[in-house]
């Protein structure tokens, strides 16, 4: 049986002016699945999302969300997805429920569904408190919430998520990230841009890695990882000047040579059962002293940074704070 | 259901919208309470001594009609700094991922300023009566006049979301109203006789359709002789909805397919 995809794109480019955001960009996404668009400030991400949820004409390639193409039936695209953007796009001077109420009166949901949706809406997000107020009282993750509440008000099937928890303090984004794997649970698609690796890597079940407009690399976390190496044994000693006798007792256990590394013992690890005993039980054989010993992973920072060059959250502090004077 | 029924359905939910907003803000709600209550009693009380006004009762009675029409114009400002600030927040994409009637983000809009003219109209001509205002005219004329008003109204909503479109901010759109369009009420009939201003400035004021607009209105209001001032801010009005309403419409798909 083939495949249903819920987003299908191909060979997307759009240029603003002499920019060139994107630069034929594939996906392919699919349905009830969690896809992960990663990538610095200006990789194209966003761009992406806009021409996907049809807020921007492409200037080359097509693309079909839903079942439906994104230029020649625009409103069928539209009734079947949710957007939440990089900022809360919720209206200041309304309270929460009245935000909610309008967005079901836009999708067509009649009033008294619109109004019985928002009531839902506020309470999956533990808003309902708040949901009489006006949302120029909220906190930032309180807005952030609402918007993503604002998203979900038609069911969509496909759900586009551009950065939901840039900025957001660790609490928020738990709330968010609980919130979408409720979601996925129900059989929703949900396309994420994120910068944040930690977020894509708990979320995402595949991930596109985007910078300049281009797809750099697409898989399963996994696969990302596996693009540049497995685990490894970090084991620091006791006495340094005993490495090199160090590495000839852990040769055997290795997956290919051991190496020394500022300092430390680097082993590559086979993935097998007692690996790790074995190791220690070779060195204290060998009576060589262990100051330290972990088991490191490849993380997707490591994978960016192989890939792209540069790092990808360079502009965490910056974010946090401003979501501190957000709060304020 | 037929996009006719969804374009005034989605227009509603929209102007509703607007409307919710301004007892909310209360630079809003001064804006339009106390501030055209203000201009009436500071023209009346403080001008209203030095200003000659012949083949007219009383100051009173010249004045009403002008700042009413001055206040249908501004009426339309709102629509720009929401316009600006909606741009601004990342609303508009939000509702242009909806599958709503998409001009409703400018006729719900522009629906709900043809509202707070309406509440506008009933304070000025509420004020205007205390202090001694009165109609002198048949009543179909005064009813003709109000609609007037209502589509005067309506023609600088059309202006003002222009204005709300190219503006940088909603700060700039402020600016921009503020000073391009004051002093274009004031070199008008709305205040003063244009008979009292300096030779070289008379016939800029005369031909300035704000002075058509008020003239009209006097003389639906008050029985003045109305020449072809009537039609004319009649054309005016539709004019400007010709020239603004197409053009709103175009730089509101150049901001947002950015």
């Amino acid at each position: 049986m083939a495949r249903e995809l819920a987003i299908e794109a191909d060979a997307l480019e759009k240029s603003y002016g002499e920019v060139r955001a994107l630069c034929g960009v594939d996906l392919r996404v699919d349905a009830g699945t969690v896809y992960g668009l990663l990538g610095p400030n200006g990789a194209g991400k966003t761009t992406a999302v806009r021409v996907l949820t049809t807020l921007l004409p492409p200037d080359g390639g097509q693309a079909r969300v839903a079942g439906h193409d994104v230029q020649r039936e625009p409103k069928r695209v539209r009734e079947r997805i949710g957007l939440a953007g990089q900022y809360a796009a919720v209206d200041e001077n309304l309270t929460g429920f009245e935000n909610l109420e309008m967005v079901g009166r836009l999708y067509h949901l009649g009033r008294r569904r619109s109004r019985e949706r928002a009531t839902e809406l506020l309470a999956v997000f533990d808003l309902t408190d708040a949901g009489r107020r006006l949302v120029r009282t909220y906190s930032g993750g309180m807005r952030r919430r609402l918007d993503l509440a604002a998203a979900l008000v038609a069911r969509p099937p496909v759900l586009f998520l551009d950065e939901p928890t840039t900025g957001l303090d660790i609490r928020s984004r738990m709330v968010l990230w609980d919130a979408i794997e409720a979601l996925v649970a129900d059989g929703t698609t949900v396309l994420l841009t994120t910068q944040y690796l930690d977020e894509a890597d708990r979320l995402a079940d595949r991930i596109a890695v985007i910078d300049h407009g281009v797809v750099i690399a697409e898989g399963t976390s996994d696969e990302l990882k596996a693009q540049i190496g497995g685990d490894r044994l970090e084991i620091r000693l006791d006495d340094r000047e005993r490495g090199e006798a160090a590495l000839a007792a852990l040769a055997a256990v290795a997956d290919g040579r051991p190496y020394l590394e500022d300092g430390s013992l680097r082993v590559p690890l086979q993935r097998r059962r007692g690996e790790i005993a074995d190791a220690v039980r070779r060195l204290d054989e060998a009576g060589i002293g262990i100051e330290d010993i972990a088991v490191g992973r490849p993380t997707l920072d490591d994978v960016f940074l192989q890939l792209t060059g540069h790092a990808a959250e360079q502009d965490e502090a910056e974010d946090v704070r401003e979501e501190a004077v957000g709060r304020r | 259901m037929t996009t006719l029924h969804y374009a005034f359905a989605d227009t509603l939910v929209l102007a509703k919208r607007s409307l919710l907003r301004i007892p909310r803000q209360p630079d809003l709600l001064v804006g339009f309470t106390v501030q055209p209550i203000m201009f009436v009693l500071l023209f009346v009380y403080v001008f209203g001594g030095a200003i000659e006004t012949p083949g007219f009762d009383s100051y009173t009675d010249f004045l009403i009609p002008g700042i009413i029409v001055q206040s249908m114009v501004f009426g339309g400002f709102v629509t720009a700094l929401g316009l600006s600030e909606d741009l601004k927040k990342g609303l508009i994409d939000r509702f242009r991922s909806l599958p709503m009637w998409g001009p409703a983000v400018l006729t719900g809009r522009i629906l709900a300023d043809v509202g707070t003219n309406a509440i506008q109209l009933v304070i000025m001509f509420a004020v205007g009566i205390a202090i001694g205002f009165r109609f002198s005219n048949s009543v179909p004329e005064i009813v003709f006049g109000i609609l007037l008003l209502f589509l005067i109204g309506y023609a600088f909503s059309w202006v003002f979301a222009f204005i709300g479109l190219i503006a940088s901010s909603p700060e700039a759109a402020n600016a921009y109203g503020f000073t391009i369009l004051f002093p274009i009420t004031f070199i008008s009939s709305a205040f003063v006789t244009t008979e009292t201003m300096p030779d070289w400035l008379e016939p800029i004021a005369e031909a300035n359709p704000f002075t058509t607009m008020v003239d009209a209105a006097r003389a639906l209001f008050l029985g003045t002789p109305a020449g072809n001032d009537v039609w004319g801010a009649v054309l005016w009005s539709l004019g400007i909805i010709a020239v603004f309403a197409p053009l709103s419409a175009w730089r509101y798909r150049q901001s947002v397919t950015r």
